[in-house]
Parts: structure tokens; C-alpha cells; sequence
């Protein structure tokens, strides 16, 4: 099965369960989805469920407002992140306000999923990662997936809670080839430990949570120790407790981020675990992100621009040099 | 109609069309990344609109390469910029989707739909303000006509009378979302129309695209005020590089293509004695010429070091502060 499949297998699933769960955005419909997430479902729950809109960002998560409030649970489709720009407005101001500012009388199950981050050359408009934005925005929730079982259980949960979520894909992700795993209790509040180890915690989501499992022999082979690779499914909230308690054990913190490095979301997963963990760490976090500039075209420079695996490992194994690992 | 700006036409939209065949090949070759979107069918607008328009400055969607070589920019380093090369007209920074150069007064190449339609009204404030009366045209899609900076860009031009030209490409579809399915009406002119003058136009017709844009132009110039106009046509090639375009019947295609641009250019302007057979052929040649020399520059020039990753994304480097 491929990512987006599972993305796909959880729309299905949602919408069969529940009529109030209706899809919008463009070319979801007819076109079955720019990266083909919505495929077949304009042809199983027609247009009525799953509705084209014309390229109209702010109002399609405005009006997705509506129709939660409505009584209906919308699924938006922001095409990429990088268009929710256009719909900030919508996402700051209302989605994540109106049930605060209702004292809790108006609740808003919406779901705005999107893909993010850097693909392959598509510029500096259409390669960016914003999830420091939306994490920093009270109200929302921020779910992330890095792969088929995060995908299709997060996607799920989301759908199924009645708070606002912004649920982010990968837009390398789509197309890999992985298996949904059979989870019993799956919470997107648990971060999972993706690889056990005793000697640094490396925490990432999305593609670098790919990138860093390939780093991973390297830096074990070069370090002589053995890393936790712990993957998020949320970033707001973030499950502090897990990344805290497997540092305590291997005394070593690492995070692995896309976005630009300043202001980058590691640097709020930094804090927040240091604040539990100060005296247990042997050495200083390690935080590696992109490069503070918007992303070049030309291949080289974008792969400079980013976090890579053969990057992560040399920049862990350097600190880990320099700091007696 | 002069016989030189048939020629011009001609030589234009011939060259615009064997680059965006050669961009694709080099594309499926790997020389090439990112999106493509080509204007393969389109050529009558994009050449008669930039030739129509004259002076000014020029503001574009992502599908702007024929626009950008009508205006003049060099054809080798537009390809270069394809190629993400150092001697592109963007340093290889910008690629397909971000052509730019003020030399031209040509200002993208945008990646967001109607993104660059303030731009425009801004910009024409900006000259009417420093005393200068010459019009500016932004092009874009049919697909761009429902987002809120065009509403929000027209009602500003026409409000603070600015000599704007708003020109839209109607071919139809938003990448597989066909018009109708996106708007309530399908004659686009007509959301403009209680704000300025508005037009309709063959823009399959290069003299048509001509012609109306000129008026327009002067319109614009002369009145003060925006002008609209609707080119209706059609693109061949999918959405993208990344489209498979299925959402097209193999007949609708085969009917678009019946009236394409270049043919019919050809057929009247022969007809009408302002094309030979003669200038026709030493084009064709001409350009097979020039868009070779362009790829063998592309593939020669080198990419930019790795001092430009941090180049560029301030004007000034603030040393005394960051170390
Ligand atoms: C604000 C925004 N939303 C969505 C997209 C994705 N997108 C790129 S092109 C396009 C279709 C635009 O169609 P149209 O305006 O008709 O121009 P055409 O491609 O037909 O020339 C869409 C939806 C985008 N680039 N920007
Ligand atoms: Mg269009």
C-alpha cells in the first residue's frame, strides 16, 4: 500500500461510518486529489460529500466553519501547506478562537489536512514547512504522519474528535510503499518509539523521521552506541513525558526538523524536555534543521537548504565527538 | 497590420512553441525539475498581448516562458533557468516558475494563483505616483479569477484609478477542475464588468489578441483607469509535468487543436500577404537554431556555488551582528 492510500483507506472508512463527514477543497472531487489522496471517493459518495471548490483557500476553511457549525465535520483540503497562507484569516483567527471566544458553547470539528515541506525543485513558493505556525497557535490541534499507520490512525482520530486539527502530510510521502501496522489503542498524543537504543534519543516526524532511521547505522557504527529513534504523531500537544523519560535513560537529546532553523518547532521540543531533564543530560540537545532561506531551485543548493540523512549523521557524529560519546 | 509584426508574431510564437517542446524533452531527460507548465496553444495570447502591450511592466503566472521571450529576455538563459544554472535569468534560484528581470520590466512568474495581481495594482500606483503614466498588465488564469485577490485587485484598481490591464487566459481548466465546476458563469468577462471595460477575445487569433490588447493599452493610458480583458484558448499539454491530463477527452483535444495558433497565423497571413513561405521557413530553421545553442548553453553553464545558498536573501549582510 502506499502513504497516501492510507490517507485515502481512513476518508473511506470516516465517511462510510458517519453522513456528517464531508470533504472539500481543490480538485478533490472529479480530479480525485492533486496527489490523489481523494481518489474514488467523488465516485463512491458523489459530489454532494466530497465537493470541488474553486481555488479559494480562506474560504474553503471558512466555510468549512460553517458547516461544522452547521452540524456537518469537513475535511479541508488545503492542496499544500504553502496555500494555507492564503487562509490564515480562517485557521488564526476563527478556527482556532470561536470556541474559546463561544465559552465553549460552539465546538468545530474541522479537519484541515495538507502536505508540506521540500519535494524536489519546486521553488521556494511550493517548498516550505509551517508547522512551527500553526503549534504556536492555541486552539489548534497539530497532528503529523510520518508514515501508513500514523496516516491512517491519525487521520482517523482527527476526524473523529471534536476539535479543530491541522494534519499534516509530507509531500515525498505519498507515493512510498509502506504498511498499515495494526495498532489496538492508537492515540496520536503518544509519540512512538520507532527503535529502541540506550545511547541518544533522536526525535523527528515526517520525513525526517525517514531520513534519520537512515542515518541511524551510520552513527551507531561511528559512535559505538545505540540510538532511540522516537517518531511524533502530534506536535501540539507534544507528549513530553516519552522523549523525557527516554532521555533520562540515554542522557543524549537530538532533533531532527525540516523547517528552518530559526524558530524551528525543535526548539520548543528542545525546551520543553530540558526543563524535565537539565541535570540527567550530558551533553547540550543538538538541533538540526534547514537552513534559514527560502528554497533554492537548483538541486544542489535545496539539498544544502535541508536536512539530508548523510547530514544528520555527520552533524550527530560531530557532536557526539565533541562531547565524549 | 504590418507585415513586421506578422513576422514578429510568427518568429515569436514559433520559438515559443520549439523552447517549451525542447523544455519538455530536457525535462523527461532529468535536465529539468521541479513543475513545468507549459503553454503549448496558448502561444497567440502570450505573444500578442506582450507585442499588443508594448512598454510597461509585466506581471505573469507560473506558465510565463513564452511571455518572458516575447518580452525579449534571452532564450539561452531562460533555458538556463530551466537548467537551475548559475547564468539563468534567476541565478538558477527560481526556476520554470520564477522568471525575473527588471531589465524587461518583467516581474514573474508566480507560484501562487493570483498572487501577483496586487502586485500589479501596486505597481501601477507606484509609477502613476513617481509621474509615470505607462499601463502595467498582469496575466493569469481562468482558475485565478475565483480567488479573493482577484475581486480583491480589480476593486482596487478601479477604485484608485490605476491604469491596469487584467488579462486572462481562459483555457478552460484549473489544473483537472473545468470552469464550470468553479464558477457560476463561464464568460469570464463578466466579473469585471461593472469596474471597467471589459473584452472577449479569440485567443487563438493572434491579430484578435493584438488588436485588443493595444486598445486596451491605450485605454488604460490614456483614461487612467483598468481595463479586462478574456482570451479564450487552450492549453495542449496537462496541467504540469506532473499531470497526466486525463480529465480531457482525446476529442476536445483534437478539436482544440484544429484552430491552433500557429497555423493559423500562418494560413492568414499568407492569405493576407503579410507572411511568405520564405520567412516561414528561414524561421522554422532560425529557431530550431537558436533553442539548440540555448540547451547546449543550459547544459554547459555551471550551477551556482555554494556561496549562494545564503546570497540573495538580504541586500545588506548584517556582519556586526551575526557572527
Ligand atoms: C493560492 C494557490 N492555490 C492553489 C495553487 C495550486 N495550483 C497551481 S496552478 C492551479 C490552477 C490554476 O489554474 P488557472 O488560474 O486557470 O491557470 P492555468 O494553470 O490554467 O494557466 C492551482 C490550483 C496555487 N499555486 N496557489
Ligand atoms: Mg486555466
Amino acid at each position: 500500500m502506499l502513504y497516501r492510500e492510507a490517507l485515502n483507506k481512513a476518508l473511506d472508512e470516516m465517511m462510510e461510518k458517519d453522513e456528517s463527514v464531508v470533504i472539500l477543497g481543490e480538485d478533490v472531487g472529479f480530479y480525485g486529489g492533486n496527489y490523489k489522496v481523494t481518489e474514488g471517493l467523488y465516485a463512491k459518495y458523489g459530489g454532494k460529500r466530497v465537493i470541488d471548490t474553486p481555488i479559494a483557500e480562506n474560504s474553503i476553511v471558512g466555510t468549512a466553519i460553517g458547516m461544522a457549525i452547521g452540524g456537518l465535520r469537513p475535511v479541508a483540503e488545503i492542496m499544500t501547506v504553502n496555500f494555507s497562507l492564503l487562509a490564515m484569516d480562517q485557521i488564526v483567527n476563527q478556527l482556532a478562537k470561536i470556541r474559546y471566544m463561544s465559552g465553549g458553547k460552539i465546538t468545530l470539528p474541522v479537519v484541515v489536512r495538507m502536505p508540506q515541506g521540500v519535494a524536489k525543485q519546486l521553488a521556494a513558493q511550493h517548498s516550505q514547512s509551517l508547522e512551527r505556525i500553526f503549534a504556536s497557535v492555541p486552539g489548534l490541534r497539530v497532528f503529523v504522519a510520518s508514515d501508513a499507520t500514523t496516516a491512517y490512525y491519525g487521520l482517523k482520530f482527527a476526524v473523529s474528535i471534536d476539535d479543530p486539527v491541522i494534519f499534516l502530510e509530507h509531500e515525498l510521502l505519498y507515493h512510498e510503499k509502506m504498511e498499515i501496522e495494526e495498532e489496538k489503542n492508537f492515540s496520536p498524543y503518544r509519540a512512538r518509539i520507532k527503535k529502541e537504543g540506550d545511547g541518544i534519543t533522536i526525535v523527528s516526524y515526517l520525513k525526517m523521521f525517514h531520513d534519520t532511521m537512515k542515518a541511524v547505522p551510520t552513527v551507531e557504527k561511528e559512535l559505538g552506541v545505540s540510538c532511540e529513534v522516537i517518531d511524533l504523531c502530534s506536535i501540539n500537544p507534544l507528549d513530553v513525558s516519552t522523549i523525557a523519560n527516554s532521555v533520562k535513560k540515554t542522557k543524549h537529546l537530538v532533533v531532527v526538523t525540516e523547517e528552518p532553523k530559526t524558530g524551528a518547532y525543535a526548539d520548543e521540543i528542545i525546551y520543553r524536555v530540558i526543563e524535565d531533564t537539565f541535570y540527567e543530560l550530558d551533553a547540550p540537545p543538538l538541533k538540526i534543521c534547514g537552513e534559514d532561506v527560502p528554497t533554492p531551485y537548483n538541486r544542489k543548493l535545496e539539498l544544502m537548504s535541508i536536512p539530508t540523512p548523510e547530514k544528520i549523521a555527520t552533524e550527530i557524529i560531530k557532536w557526539g565527538k565533541k562531547h565524549g560519546i | 497590420m504590418n507585415k513586421s509584426y506578422a513576422e514578429q508574431f510568427y518568429y515569436l510564437m514559433k520559438l515559443g512553441r520549439v523552447f517549451e517542446l525542447r523544455a519538455k524533452e530536457e525535462y523527461m531527460k532529468g535536465n529539468i525539475g521541479g513543475f513545468l507548465h507549459l503553454a503549448i496553444g496558448e502561444e497567440a495570447v502570450h505573444v500578442g498581448a506582450v507585442l499588443g502591450f508594448g512598454k510597461g511592466d509585466i506581471f505573469v503566472h507560473y506558465r510565463e516562458h513564452v511571455y518572458a521571450l516575447a518580452r525579449g529576455m534571452e532564450p539561452k538563459n531562460v533555458m538556463a533557468e530551466l537548467f537551475g544554472k548559475v547564468t539563468g535569468v534567476s541565478k538558477g534560484k527560481g526556476g520554470s516558475m520564477h522568471l525575473y528581470d527588471p531589465k524587461f520590466n518583467f516581474y514573474g512568474g508566480n507560484a501562487i494563483v493570483g498572487a501577483h495581481l496586487p502586485h500589479a495594482v501596486g505597481t501601477a500606483y507606484a509609477r502613476k505616483y513617481l509621474g509615470d503614466t505607462t499601463g502595467v498588465l498582469a496575466a493569469f488564469g481562468d482558475g485565478a479569477t475565483n480567488s479573493g485577490n482577484f475581486f480583491e485587485a480589480i476593486n482596487l484598481a478601479a477604485t484608485w484609478k490605476v491604469p491596469v490591464l487584467f488579462l486572462c487566459e481562459n483555457n478552460y481548466y484549473a489544473i483537472g477542475t473545468r470552469i464550470d465546476r468553479a464558477s457560476p458563469f463561464t464568460d469570464l468577462y463578466i466579473k469585471a464588468k461593472e469596474y471597467m471595460p471589459v473584452k472577449q477575445v479569440d485567443g487563438m487569433d493572434v491579430f484578435a489578441v493584438f488588436e485588443a490588447v493595444r486598445e486596451a493599452k491605450e485605454y488604460i493610458e490614456t483614461e487612467g483607469k483598468p481595463y479586462f480583458i478574456e482570451a479564450l484558448t487552450y492549453r495542449y499539454e496537462p496541467h504540469s509535468m506532473s499531470d497526466t491530463g486525463d480529465y480531457r477527452s482525446p476529442r476536445e483535444l483534437k478539436i482544440a487543436k484544429e484552430r491552433d495558433p500557429i497555423e493559423h497565423l500562418k494560413r492568414v497571413g499568407i492569405e493576407r500577404g503579410l507572411l511568405t513561405e520564405e520567412y516561414i521557413n528561414f524561421v522554422d530553421n532560425k529557431v530550431e537554431q537558436i533553442v539548440e545553442e540555448a540547451v547546449r548553453f543550459a547544459l554547459e553553464s555551471p550551477e551556482p556555488g555554494e556561496e549562494e545558498l545564503y546570497n540573495d536573501v538580504f541586500c545588506e549582510v548584517c556582519t556586526d551582528v551575526i557572527s
